[in-house]
């Protein structure tokens, strides 16, 4: 195990990508810096989207970074009285026993709304109060990130408009019904494959064309600068928690910390205050869906795993890695678990893996469908699909992670109960209980 | 001017009266029947045209102009293809290549914009309008297109302010793309009041102003020219004939015949909204 306090000189540039500014009056500004990760990032967007992003960088570093008007004691504050937090580290024994490895557990799927995914939407909905915004859009994948942005506007008395492909509708009937009791419109999105990348592309065009009493919450660490940056900043608080809690717990840091990557919310937010610390391994899992080849015929990659095989582009307003063809036309994603169904990734993590210091790995669902049923059975926690990836890995990479290692739980599985039950039943999972007698409509 | 090595031709296009400036996914239905379209559209008296390489996430779009470039990317359409299509085209106006900044990153054996931009200005491509890259971005694209004499038209929105226009302008030739409304694409049944007051900003910015969004006819073009605009470009109005006559399974030849015809329109409205203006005397912002 890493011994505590050991952190590269590296850990406060790799902290924030913000920079100190002296203002002349003596006390030092945050400035939001240029929002370029290496060669990632930036800000691909329509003309008519940059007085707002120029509006909303501002307003993030005013009010997240230089905690103007008391931001973010009043961010804490709700994530605290409203959110649940903090969440507990907790140790998964069974787990630990099976490995021969201590394993703990960052629960984030007891945050309010059983996701990480709170954060980023109560810090967004709370800024866009702030900035004097009159209505909330946002798009959705598997519908954690809409129900939290529903959740949030509720809490805050804001007007709040999802996107939604309308296959991930289908897929994901309880996060619908979630957003709607709480007052959200939901609107299909129909193009395309009707899947998050669409969803996005969707809602970019309702924020281009309502931009100025509109704003969007981006869902993950993707998008024009600051969003990369701003949604890691209030993902953040997950590793500010585990670092303190390990080091409470073991009287150290963890070997490594593993997470799922789709977008890589919940990802950057488990790696965060651990970049510095050299010691600590950082394995972002990826979907390795039916097999990471592309199918050159069909143009559909049957994986999400564009940290894994995707290649440098742009999408959706930054420079990252994508899953695209020769061309660079962007091609379909797949994976069992719709929340990591996108075809790209955040430029931040993209950066982080050019540098070596994280690690791409990924599992194919067939292993996520195992890691869901075993987490379930031994620890008594139901996964996300999302999650279940990072469990999928531990049990095939259990000898790699270290002595000590934590796996961030990044949402709780009761919204993906019926994919599950379809997704088992379509396969020979040698873990999985009896599904017999679903059969007949159960359903 | 900009300072920037520009293509005569753009700058040619709207020295004499206002220019009408039309727009088409390229390979939309087809190859075949695209290229007709865009030839009937040269013929109806198009100054400049604008041919939009189909991109998988046209996020500035609407669904007009989304449907169309499903239609063409089904159809098979690629950057080579695209190339080709360029090359084979009988008409002798100047033409624009709109597309997403990734398809352009991506061309060619090296990533960056230069092998793409050569490979346009060798099949005869005068310009680029790249919705998804503003000022911030543009400085390589920029680049690559002063080593090759291209120009790179910036759109320009109700939403950008003087600051911004400057940066803008900075890296701007050929014209400017007053963008009439807010929000993406599309035809719509009346001009913006936003067209007047985003024309009156740009008055002292020395390049040619063509306005878009949202103009689908003559009376309309004419408006748009009788407020100040130096074009018009239209879009959405033009690949509905295309997409009615697809899902209408008509002809090549009876659709390219109702573009020609819808070309005149606009162009000819165009002419008379320049009849309209009141004349000023040089140098006037009016």
């Amino acid at each position: 195990m890493s011994s505590e306090g050991e952190r590269s000189e590296t850990s406060d540039r790799a902290g924030s990508d913000a920079t100190r500014e002296n203002g002349g009056g003596g006390g030092e500004r945050v400035s939001a810096g240029d929002g370029k990760f290496g060669r990632y990032g930036g800000q691909y967007v329509p003309e008519a989207l940059m007085p707002a992003i120029e509006e909303l960088t501002d307003a993030y570093e005013r009010y997240v970074l230089n905690n103007e008007d008391g931001f973010v004691d009043e961010f804490r504050r709700r994530l605290r009285d409203f959110g649940g937090r903090p969440t507990p580290l907790q140790r998964a024994d069974r787990l630990s026993e099976r490995y021969d490895t201590e394993v703990y557990l960052k629960r984030e799927d007891l945050l309010h709304g059983g996701a990480h995914k709170l954060n980023n939407a109560l810090g967004q909905v709370l800024l866009a109060k702030y900035m004097g915004k009159e209505r909330i859009i946002a798009e959705t994948g598997a519908g954690q990130h809409g129900t939290a942005t529903a959740m949030a506007a509720a809490h805050l008395g804001m007007p709040c408009e999802v996107y939604m492909g309308e296959r991930d509708i289908n897929r994901q009937r309880p996060n619908v019904f979630r957003m709607k009791i709480n007052g959200s419109e939901v609107t299909p999105v129909t193009t395309g494959r009707g899947t998050l990348k669409e969803a996005i592309s969707e809602t970019m065009r309702d924020w281009a064309t309502n931009v100025e009493d509109t704003h969007y919450v981006i869902g993950s660490v993707v998008g024009p600068h600051p969003f990369p940056q701003m949604v890691r900043d209030f993902q953040a608080v997950i590793s500010e928690e585990a670092r303190e809690q390990v080091i409470d717990q073991t009287g150290g840091l963890p070997d490594s910390v593993v997470a799922c990557a789709g977008g890589g919310s919940n990802t950057m937010g488990a790696f965060h205050n651990f970049v510095g610390d050299d010691g600590v391994d950082l394995l972002a899992v990826e979907a390795g869906g039916s097999s990471l080849a592309v199918d050159e015929e069909t143009g559909v990659a049957p994986n999400s795993a564009s940290l894994s095989t995707g290649s440098e582009g742009v999408l959706h307003g930054a420079r990252t890695k994508l899953l695209q063809d020769h061309d660079g036309q962007i091609v379909e994603s797949h994976s069992v678990s719709s929340g990591l169904d996108y075809a790209g990734v955040g430029p931040e993590l993209a950066h982080l893996v050019d540098e070596d210091r994280v690690t791409p790995v990924n599992v194919a669902d067939d292993a996520a469908i195992e890691g869901f049923h075993r987490l379930s059975q031994e620890e008594g926690i139901i996964p996300a699909l999302e999650t279940a990836h990072a469990f999928g890995y531990l049990h095939e990479h259990h000898d790699e992670v270290g002595d000590v290692t934590i796996v961030n739980v990044s949402g709780r599985g009761d919204k993906d109960l019926d994919t599950a039950i379809e997704e088992t039943a379509q396969r020979d999972i040698p873990n999985a209980p009896d599904m017999s007698m679903f059969e007949g409509g159960l359903r | 001017m900009t300072g920037h090595r520009s293509s005569e031709a753009i700058a040619a296009a709207f020295a004499d009266g206002p220019a009408f400036v039309p727009y088409l996914a390229v390979g939309d239905p087809d190859y075949e029947s695209s290229q007709a379209y865009v030839e009937a559209l040269a013929a109806g008296g198009a100054d400049v045209i604008e041919l939009g390489l189909p991109f998988s996430e046209p996020i500035a779009e609407g669904p007009t102009i989304q449907n169309a470039v499903v239609r063409a990317l089904e159809a098979g359409m690629t950057p080579t293809r695209f190339f080709e299509f360029v090359a084979d085209l009988d008409v002798d106006v100047p033409l624009v290549c709109m597309t997403y900044y990734n398809l352009i990153y991506q061309y060619g054996d090296e990533q960056g914009p230069r092998p793409f931009v050569e490979r346009a200005a060798e099949v005869g491509i005068s310009g680029f309008v790249v919705p998804d890259l503003p000022a911030e971005e543009a400085g390589p694209l920029r680049e690559a297109c002063d080593e090759f004499g291209l120009d790179l038209v910036s759109i320009v929105a109700p939403t950008t302010g003087a600051e911004r226009l400057k940066k803008l302008v900075d890296v701007s030739s050929g014209y400017l793309y007053v963008q009439a409304r807010l929000g993406v694409t599309g035809a719509s049944s009346s001009v913006s009041d936003q067209t007047g007051e985003s024309l009156a900003r740009l008055a002292d910015v020395d390049l040619p102003k063509a306005v878009g969004f949202g103009i689908s006819s003559g009376e309309q073009a004419a408006t748009v020219v009788e407020a100040g605009a130096d074009g018009v470009i239209v879009g959405s109005a033009l690949v509905d004939i295309v997409a009615e006559g697809h899902a209408n399974d008509e002809p090549t030849e009876a659709v390219a015949d109702r573009l020609e015809t819808k070309a005149r329109e606009l162009k000819q409205g165009a002419l008379e909204g320049y009849g309209r203006r009141t004349p000023a005397p040089e140098g006037t912002s009016d």
